[in-house]
């Protein structure tokens, strides 16, 4: 364990910045967000960042390839140039997990090369929680917001920051940073995280869990009569799916720049009307078909195809950003008493 | 770049064969002047005219096809106008193959067949009857099934007068909706000309078309005493990448895209019916 | 109030005025109130509320509900008067199939208001007069009312229904509300720094359409947004400036129009303050046509669409110089 007063934070910074690029979690105009730092850009204060830390591997927008058109003639180019190194500071135990969720996705074969790539220049150096939030339930999917996973793993006191190496990235970061940081004996963590855990007891979700959602339960909760209910006041807006640290499902399109295509990805959402709809017709004709499916996911179908692994870490987002104030708790507790 | 399942590569149609007034069936290899890559019957490749858009389609070829692959095209979006419109010499996309593909070299071997296509749903059908029929001494009784709305509407017509009729180890039925002038051959639906045929039950039997063909032929299918084990069929969703990472093709946990598109009823029967 | 609403609608459900009730439902937390369709006393009782959380506009709510058979039962906070209004002016939806109870409203808070003043772990509140004391795991705090006012509150246009048929409680009057005071600061900007002040906020915008698709007067059956064939229906952006233009697209499409009850800046999740390009329109507005209020009365000619002998020369619009 290595210890820095929090008052030379921004010489750490430093000297991580030095060799890659370092993204901290800062507030942007009142919003936290994960941001370039540079020299003077403070850490937020606030518990997580409006936006997952997803982007960095699986960004909003992302080209995939080109095409040169002339005549009858195609040609592809490969946009792609070196993927820079990059360490993510900052990144709290729910978000850190979404990538192990993500990684289900992106890295089963065919792998997904955009992701992977940048999965292997990323670094995540997590930070633990000390002050959880009512919205907090990552306690649910084995989560432990006071240990969370990472390639390093922070801790924030009063006045210093711990830090500890758990793979061989986190480990050769700090090698980089031993210089500047003392040995310590890891006290004043488990005293941090022995606090911490008093917390999460008390928090309201502590005891919400998905137990129920096991793998004989789809069709009964597919055809459950909840859904009209709980779907009736959706917006259908993508609010939900884009905070979520777990959501993957993608777009592709094409523009058309002036001179050739580009075929870029962009997430979409499966709360959007034109999500499945072909050129014959739509097999999900309502909100209610599309609200569900977006439940089902991360309930029932995920795990059916992970091991029993949930689509979903905990973070809370959906509760505090969905503007009519729907989501996977209400919607699994709803559910569950018809199992 | 070859593994690259996303950057697709370019197809040349060397062919455009006017089928049916809404169906044209395109020849396409590769640079090289082969085909682009091998393939299952029933698996589909992504096919795409950068900035129109990228789409699935049903392989129609049989891999059995050593030179060329084609597809069978109905005109019905945005993509398919411009593919309709194109000439000989075009360039386009295509990646794959996608798909698990029918049974053909397993659960089919040593069975009887007995094919149930309407209208464009003969597309799918067409790799997998011609891959039987090359390896005929794989199957036992082949029998199709065929209709469409009119006699000009029949995909693959002259085909399956000069060689699948022609053919005598396999027998051909075929049904229009109405009747025509030049056609003296069964005229009704494709449900229940497979009733009054009376097919032997103990065929395996592979239906596609027009989801309402599909379910009233499996209903007629389920009268006459066939099982939904015996009974397959090949779905389509909405595609974007084609390896089950997009997200949007998904029938309860199973993707068209990866785990179908060729389905069993039974296994159809467990998922939730969103198609 | 909670009581008296619930008592009504039981009334009007039971004497089988209405079959629906469309109102506010209790959630997780004390705050995150979901918009839902009551239809039995027993319904009612469980779970409806009305708080000062309960902020939802449930106007555009009636364009779907009325579609359905029987007529429904719906609460609306003065400035959601102004919305079915509005609504009824664009014909969206059919009044015949509507009972409207206009109820009081002391302004709204909201669970991002509250944490925005540093709470967290927030277990319940207690409203006492102007006084409001939210609970959390690690603090108690009391509040003056004003304080965690969601803006458009704080700025609130008019405390008076103007559509019912009938009240709970007094009504109120339009009120003077200092509602352009940050237009005109805007306006006071150079261009320059005005383009950085939306570049920087819109910046934000991750594109998930919850401002538009709550936004009453955003009811096209079909958005261009959406629309495959318009060439510019993008879920992402295809180049950066492509956010910017979907909010100023939607601002001139919704201009004289928008009644200002300022959902679009509610739901957005990156708080963006997409109400003030609204009320640019209308500040304009009102000071080149005279002063208007979508939807104060029904089937009201908007200034935009409408041509009078004094309207404003477009030359005199010219020469305001971008401001």
């Amino acid at each position: 364990m290595l210890k820095i007063s929090l008052s030379k934070i921004q010489d750490l910074f430093a000297a991580i910045a030095a060799d890659e690029a370092l993204y901290i979690p800062a507030d942007n105009a009142g919003q936290p967000q994960f941001m370039r730092w540079q020299e003077g850009l403070a850490m937020t204060d606030a518990l997580n960042t409006v936006r997952s830390a997803k982007d960095f591997f699986f960004p909003q927008t992302e080209n995939l390839v080109s095409f040169k058109i002339q005549g009858k003639s195609i040609e592809i180019v490969d946009p792609r140039t070196e993927t820079e190194d990059f360490v993510v500071f900052g990144v709290r135990a729910c978000d850190v997990r979404s990538f192990s969720i993500l990684d289900r996705v992106f890295l089963v074969d065919p792998k997904d090369t955009y992701y992977e790539n940048r999965r292997k220049h990323g670094t995540l150096v997590s930070m633990a929680c000390s002050r959880p939030a009512e919205t907090c339930f990552c306690h649910t999917f084995g989560i432990d917001a006071a240990e969370p996973e990472g390639d390093a793993v922070c801790w924030k006191t009063e006045d210093s920051l711990y830090i500890r190496a758990n793979t061989e990235k986190g480990e050769k970061l700090l090698e980089k940073l031993r210089p500047m940081m003392e040995e310590c004996g890891d006290e004043a963590v488990k005293a941090q995280q022995e606090k911490t855990h008093e917390i999460l007891g008390k928090l309201p979700l502590n005891n919400f869990t998905t137990e129920k959602f096991d793998g004989d339960v789809l069709l009964k909760v597919f055809n459950s009569d909840k859904w009209k209910s709980l779907s009736e006041a959706c917006l259908g807006c993508g609010t939900c799916t884009f905070v979520c640290p777990t959501c993957q499902c993608y777009d592709i399109r094409d523009f058309d720049t002036g001179h050739g295509v580009q075929r870029f990805r962009c997430w979409d959402s499966c709360m959007y009307s034109d999500f499945t709809l072909m050129a014959s017709g739509n097999p999900r004709t309502s909100q209610l078909e599309r609200f569900r499916q977006r439940f089902m996911h991360k309930l029932v179908y995920f795990p059916a195809n992970n091991d029993g692994i949930y689509g979903c870490v905990g973070c809370g987002r959906c509760l505090s950003k969905c503007p009519i104030s729907m989501n996977i708790v209400k919607v699994a507790k709803c559910l569950e008493g018809e199992l | 770049m070859n593994n690259e399942t996303l950057i697709p590569k370019i197809g040349v149609v060397t062919d455009i064969r006017v089928d049916t007034p809404d169906i044209k069936t395109f020849r396409v290899v590769g640079l090289d002047g082969k085909k682009v890559f091998e393939h299952i019957p029933g698996q589909c490749a992504m096919l795409s005219i950068p900035g129109v858009g990228e789409a699935m389609f049903s392989i129609t070829s049989s891999p059995t096809l050593e030179e060329y692959m084609e597809f069978s095209i109905k005109k019905c979006g945005c993509l398919t106008s411009w593919l309709h419109a194109m000439d000989v010499g075009q360039q386009i996309t295509i990646r794959g193959p996608y798909g698990n593909g029918f049974p053909v070299d397993t659960d089919f071997k040593g069975k009887d067949l007995l094919f149930v296509a309407g209208g464009v749903g003969l597309a799918p059908l067409h790799s997998v009857i011609n891959y039987c029929r090359a390896k005929r001494e794989n199957y036992g009784h082949i029998r199709i099934v065929y209709g469409s709305r009119s006699k000009d509407d029949l995909l693959d017509y002259q085909e399956i007068l000069n060689e699948w009729m022609a053919d005598p180890n396999i027998e051909v039925n075929l049904t229009i909706d109405r009747e025509q002038e030049g056609w003296d051959g069964h005229v009704g639906f494709v449900p229940n000309f497979v009733k009054e045929l009376n097919p032997d039950v103990g065929m395996t039997v592979v239906l596609c078309g027009p989801p309402v063909m599909i379910k009233f032929t499996l209903a007629g299918l389920k009268e006459l005493g066939f099982k939904e084990t015996q009974v397959y069929t090949t779905m389509e969703l909405r595609m974007k990448c084609g390896v089950g990472k997009c997200g949007r093709c998904n029938i309860g946990n199973k993707y068209v895209c990866k785990d179908g598109p060729v389905f069993r009823f039974d296994q159809l029967d467990e998922l939730p019916n969103e198609y | 109030m909670q009581g008296m609403m619930i008592a009504r609608a039981k009334e009007l459900l039971q004497n089988g005025t209405v079959n629906r009730v469309l109102g506010w439902q209790t959630g997780e937390f004390v705050y995150d109130i979901t918009p839902a369709v009551f239809e039995t006393a027993e319904e009612l009782d469980e779970k409806f509320v009305y708080n000062a959380f309960c902020g939802n506009n449930l106007s555009k709510y009636l364009v779907k509900e009325t579609k359905k058979d029987g007529k429904i039962l719906v609460f609306l906070k003065p400035c959601d008067t102004y919305s079915f209004n509005q609504l009824l002016t664009e014909h969206r939806f059919d009044r015949e199939k509507v009972y409207a109870i206009g109820i009081p409203c002391d302004g709204k808070t909201s669970g991002e208001m509250v944490k925005s003043k540093g709470l967290s772990g927030i277990t319940g509140i207690d409203e006492d007069g102007d006084n409001i004391t939210v609970h959390t795991i690690y603090e108690d705090k009391t509040f003056n009312r004003d304080e965690i006012l969601e803006e458009r509150c704080r700025t609130c246009k008019s405390k008076k229904h103007v559509a019912y048929d009938e009240l709970i409680g007094e009504d109120g009057e339009v009120l003077d509300s200092h509602r352009f005071d940050m237009v005109a600061k805007l306006e006071a900007m150079t261009p320059d720094e005005r383009f950085a002040f939306w570049r920087s906020q819109l910046s934000k915008c991750i594109r998930c359409n919850a401002c538009r698709n709550v936004c009453p007067a955003c009811t096209c059956e079909k958005c261009v947004f959406d629309n495959p064939a318009s060439g510019i229906a993008q879920k992402a952006a295809a180049d950066s400036f492509e956010e910017n233009m979907f909010h100023i697209i939607r601002a001139f499409h919704v201009a004289g129009r928008c009644t200002d009850c300022g959902e679009c800046s509610r739901v957005c999740p990156q708080n963006i303050p997409l109400h003030l390009l609204n009320r640019k329109f209308i500040k304009d507005i009102d000071e080149l046509y005279g002063d208007y209020q979508a939807g104060a009365e029904v089937g009201s000619r908007a200034p935009l669409v409408n041509y009078t002998a004094e309207d404003v020369e477009p030359s005199i619009v010219y020469h305001r110089e971008g401001k």
